[in-house]
């Protein structure tokens, strides 16, 4: 188990180095989201109760959109000069890869939404009217649920010839409930209407369930030919 | 002349019976039956399409049987002994944006082994610098397929399985190496080097093993050309 985290550490480091070093992802994602919420500024001009209204919505199928860039690059620099099959010739346990890479796009999306978040806020006029802490439960689960199965769908399309085109059509549909529970409590706290908490159960079983299928389905997939 | 099997008493380190690979309606291993007895060197010879790299590949545990089986240090999946076994491919199984040391550290991990010693132990016997820290992207393709050799030999492996080592490799440099493969295998360790530059092997390698069209179709003790084929 320790060895299993410790593996699990140096593989996220790693990533985290080869992200510093290369920015592949992060660029990419933040002018992809920098310009989705500008564009939407310029295409809607709401008051301040519709701003409460469809931010939900905005914010995270711009952060969705986006976090696909960052999914992509994940696996795509294990592909480089196949150093994939250097893991896979190894003893090391095939989750701790997984958990690593899910961990570091966790980081890379996080990034993404600290910065983005303050310019959402000032484009649309946003203040929440209901508990403004469970904005940061709703962030973390709904960004573990983007990135839990991104990061597994991605692996799953590695090897197909269109695989960035191959990831959205895979993600998107099996994200729509937790898209859903992410939507409609950012909504819910925002305008204070109704409480969150239902749709935050619904994104903790949501994460729950599609962490331990990934995590169990994951030595297939990575050793797949 | 069809030669399989090399005449041997000591039980073999690698044995592959009946070895059928198949991608989609190509088959790239026709029947490959072969036993491969240890501490020896052996050099995979044959033109390019003739399955060389996907019996390597089939022997590392990456490609999995169609059909026919194959017994790695007494294993029938090499998954379960991949712990001894080293493997060096075409490409150089490196990230480009670290440096030789970042990136035998972490292959290192892989193994367990976290004392960054026996990486540096490796570099320097790869005649590298172990503190240069230029990514290994920026490294002239000689010294790429060195730090790949040092990644291959980073647990100590009792079967070392190389693909292509002397590609882009200078002449100097490939002798020592294939030098240096000698001297592993006198230690007693097994080794495939599939290669289209044999004349190196000719004093290191045990035998030559000649493949075509996905079969072995012949096992000569010396780098016999013409005859040979």
């Amino acid at each position: 188990m320790t060895g299993s985290a410790g593996l699990t550490r140096a593989t996220l480091f790693k990533d985290l180095r080869l992200e510093w070093r290369s920015k592949d992802a992060t660029n990419a994602m933040l002018f992809f989201a920098l310009l989705v919420v500008v564009i939407f500024s310029f295409s809607f001009d709401p008051t301040a109760e519709e701003s409460r209204r469809i931010a939900g919505g905005l914010i995270w199928v711009a952060f969705l959109f986006a976090s696909v860039v960052a999914l992509n690059q994940t696996w795509a620099r294990e592909l480089r000069n196949q150093v994939l099959d250097a893991y896979r010739v190894s003893p090391a346990p095939a989750n701790s890869l997984f958990l690593a890479k899910v961990l570091g796009n966790f980081v890379f999306v996080s990034v993404l939404e600290i910065l983005m978040t303050p310019l959402f806020v000032i484009f649309y006029n946003l203040r929440a009217l209901g508990p403004a802490y469970q904005l940061w439960i709703v962030a973390g689960l709904g960004t573990w649920a983007l990135v839990v199965n991104g990061t597994f769908f991605a692996a799953l399309s590695l090897r197909t010839r269109s695989r960035e085109i191959m990831l959205p059509l895979l993600l998107f549909p099996i994200s729509i409930p937790a898209l859903l529970a992410m939507v409609e409590a950012t909504s819910s706290i925002l305008t204070g209407e109704f409480s969150a908490k239902f749709w935050i159960v619904l994104l903790v079983t949501y994460d729950l369930v599609f962490t331990m299928a990934s995590l169990f389905f994951f030595e297939l997939v990575l050793h797949a030919e | 002349m069809l030669v399989q099997n090399a005449p041997s008493s000591i039980p073999p380190v690698v044995t592959v019976t009946n070895l059928v690979k198949q991608f989609g309606r190509f088959a790239a291993l026709r029947g490959v039956t072969a036993d491969f007895p240890p501490a020896r060197l052996y050099a995979i010879l044959g033109d390019n399409g003739a399955g060389k790299t996907t019996l390597l590949r089939s022997l590392a545990g990456l490609s999995a049987p169609t059909r026919g089986t194959i017994s790695v240090l007494g294993a029938t999946n090499p998954r379960e002994v991949c712990a001894e076994i080293g493997y060096m491919a075409h490409p150089s199984l490196l990230y480009d944006e670290m440096s030789a040391m970042e990136n035998l550290c972490y292959f290192a991990r892989l193994y367990g082994i976290r004392d960054p010693e026996r990486s540096r132990n490796l570099l320097c016997r790869a005649k590298l610098d172990p503190h240069l820290s230029r990514p290994v992207g920026q490294y002239s393709q000689g010294m790429r397929q060195r730090v790949s050799l040092a990644r291959a030999l980073l647990n100590d492996p009792k079967l070392l399985l190389l693909d292509e080592p002397f590609s882009n490799v200078d002449v100097g440099s490939a002798r020592e190496m294939a030098r240096f493969l000698g001297e592993l295998r006198d230690q007693g360790r097994t080794i495939f080097v599939v290669t289209h530059q044999a004349s190196f092997l000719e004093e290191a390698a045990d035998e030559f093993v000649w493949m075509a069209e996905g079969q072995i179709v012949n096992r000569t003790p010396s780098l016999l050309t013409t005859e040979a084929r």
